[in-house]
């Protein structure tokens, strides 16, 4: 079949037909069948009748409407037969059908709201009764409109997998009998938690893809910043939704700038900045500016706060494409480290709504700004990132971000501040087998002229490392060192 | 994928006259639509040529043209830059754009940004082995027919 091949062309218009309409056509399904599978049949089942039938009577004028018109009629002809039969069940035994209610009214009232049942149906998808894995697989077929196909080879794992994913996914949600309601209140933050968890973890495994993996990987990146902005337009009160698309959008402003030609990781300090898509960092930095404008507004209300909000919250991604990527570290972490805990599912949800901080996503956000705001990396402003990590620290306390804080603090003040901080880090235990510590240790004690002891830490930096690029980099590293020849200080 | 949208001139966007209130509200609901979907990375309208300017250029020489220019139709009244997954997702949203002109006639062109898989995908060994690769497939299949 080739590509001028009619049927071809209409089979793209019609993918892209779907891809536009699916998400808000499930929705409304959703909310009428109150069973999300069900839903997603019904859909399925008007793509099957437009396949059949617009390529040979066209595209209709209005297809969503075409769609949504085929999925409803089979939806009331569904729910008409379980009520012909409720009432032949009534005629047999009365008493029962006293207590059932009236056939509630499915035409009208149909399309009030189809924003409200987009929410819906994100929260939906991104229940934490399902399994993280499933609620990623989950989210990108209702919302993304991506095949089963599509979503395995973008996660790497076999199509079978995510097909099982989905259905028990899907099991699970019509079993537990979840309620389709948008959550409220404190509610609302937690469940928000797990939406925005879901959406970066997806931009992540589309921004840690590296030359030469399957083409629709990156597109992750993409797919992920449509359904934050999808999103941040459902709940623009929420200052963490606005957060999370700063963070993407600023990321993904330097997808040029990231790679060489061949496909080799560029530390962020090294990048060419021309290369930094202004448009996306223009729009980060809007959006960066409405969560902490929002979160302002929150803390004017709320002046008091609640000492609870600064408790742990591990329902936060913090993940980083520089340790996928093989950046070697000494130089800032371009993102954050996805923890162990965060894929085994692991979560303490804020308790509250008001906030006494900026979120964790709207602080990931700023320090990315600080980053994009200057035109070299001498203008870079690393105090700023260092308080920045500091606050970070405050809501989601990890290791990690106490390294983070030390690289920034090393560029602000000068390698031995960050050498003091990094110190009190080496018996961590989660850092244990964390490369980036000595490799930071490492650079610091570079520039701190202690050559011998640079050396030992980049060789074991090498060690820690499955990345033979980074291990390659760490290596050659620690033979810079060798050329020096320094009496070692006595400190 | 990324796609300019760009909106061919016509004699009264020439004019500078400006699109009546309800056309101007069908433009904001369609384009409130588009952000609504995640779809817009970016809009702006353009003041007629009257107001610009070319440069033309002729080995070391450059000569400025004021505006207006003729051929209104190959001008550009403006642009949106649109994120969607193909061609056919741009055309379709196209499609829905709201037809405003007095006429009833207009054009709306749509062009593919270049990203930097593009570039990428030319000067990687992956991608030049991959070309070699389907380069030969395409000669098998040829040489069967």
């Amino acid at each position: 079949m080739s590509a001028a091949d009619p049927h071809h062309a209409t089979h793209r218009t019609i993918e892209a037909v779907w891809r536009i309409e699916s998400p808000r056509l499930i929705a409304v399904l959703t909310r009428l069948t109150r069973d999300i599978a069900r839903a997603e049949d019904l859909a399925q089942d008007a793509l099957v009748a437009a396949l059949e039938q617009w390529p040979a009577s066209g595209i209709p004028d209005n297809p969503g409407a075409w769609l949504m018109a085929t999925a409803k009629h089979r939806a009331i002809d569904h729910l008409r037969r379980n009520t012909r039969l409720e009432i032949k069940l009534a005629e047999l035994a009365p008493e029962i059908a006293e207590k059932e209610q009236a056939v509630p009214d499915y035409v009208t009232a149909i399309d009030d709201n189809v924003g409200d049942d987009l929410l819906r149906l994100i929260f939906i998808s991104c229940h934490p009764i399902v399994s993280l894995d499933a609620q990623l697989a989950l989210t990108l077929r209702m919302l993304g409109g991506l095949t089963t196909d599509e979503i395995a080879r973008a996660f790497l794992v076999p199509e079978p997998t995510i097909a099982q994913r989905i259905v028990r996914a899907k099991r699970t949600l019509t079993e537990s009998h979840v309620p389709f309601e948008v959550p409220r209140g404190s509610e609302l933050e937690a469940r928000l938690a797990s939406v925005l968890k879901v959406i970066y973890l997806i931009f992540n495994e589309g921004y840690s893809a590296t030359a030469g993996d399957d083409w629709l990987r990156p597109t992750l990146c993409e797919e992920a910043l449509r359904l934050g902005r999808i999103l941040a337009n459902l709940v623009p009160t929420e200052p963490e939704a606005h957060g999370l698309v700063a963070l993407m959008e600023i990321q993904a402003s330097r997808a040029k700038a990231r790679t060489t030609p061949t496909g080799e990781p560029i530390l962020l300090l090294d990048q060419n900045r021309a290369q930094w898509d202004q448009l996306l960092i223009h729009r980060g930095l809007a959006a960066l500016a409405q969560a902490e404008q929002l979160t302002n507004i929150h803390l004017a209300d709320n002046p008091a706060g609640n000492a609870n909000n600064l408790a742990s919250n591990k329902n936060i991604v913090i993940s980083t494409g520089a340790q996928r990527s093989g950046d070697n570290s000494a130089q800032p972490i371009d993102g954050v480290i996805s923890t162990g805990a965060q894929r085994s599912g692991e979560t303490r949800f804020s308790t509250t709504s008001s906030r006494t901080t900026l979120g964790p996503y709207t602080l990931q956000a700023a320090i990315a700004a600080c980053h994009a705001r200057a035109a070299t990396p001498e203008a870079t402003d690393w105090h700023r990132i260092a308080a920045l990590y500091a606050t970070l620290a405050q809501t989601t306390p990890s290791p990690i971000i106490e390294l983070n804080r030390a690289v920034a603090i090393s560029m602000a003040e000068g390698p031995l501040a960050g050498l003091d901080i990094v110190d009190t880090l080496v018996t961590e235990p989660a850092l244990k087998n964390y490369h980036l510590l000595p490799s930071v240790r490492g650079d610091l004690l570079t520039k701190l002229n202690r050559h011998r002891e640079a050396r030992t830490e980049f060789e074991r930096a090498a060690t820690l490392t499955r990345n033979i690029r980074e291990r390659e980099l760490l290596l050659k590293r620690a033979h810079e060192c060798t050329r020096f020849n320094q009496t070692p200080r006595s400190e | 994928m990324r796609f300019m949208v760009i909106f061919k001139a016509t004699a009264d966007s020439e004019k500078g006259a400006l699109p009546d209130p309800q056309g101007i509200a069908d433009m904001n609901k369609f384009t409130d639509e588009l952000v609504e979907a995640g779809v817009v990375l970016g809009y702006e309208g353009l003041h007629p040529s009257s107001k610009g300017a070319r440069v033309h250029f002729s080995g070391k020489n450059r000569t400025v043209i004021d505006g207006p220019f003729a051929e209104s139709k190959e001008l550009i009244a403006g642009f949106y830059l649109w994120q969607v997954k193909s061609l056919e997702e741009a055309i379709e949203w196209v499609k829905r754009v709201p037809n405003c002109s007095p006429t009833g006639e207009g054009e709306i062109e749509i062009r593919q940004v270049f990203e930097p898989e593009d570039f990428a995908y030319a000067f990687s060994e992956e991608g030049i082995q991959q070309e070699k690769n389907l380069r030969a497939q395409l000669a098998a299949q040829a040489a069967k027919r």
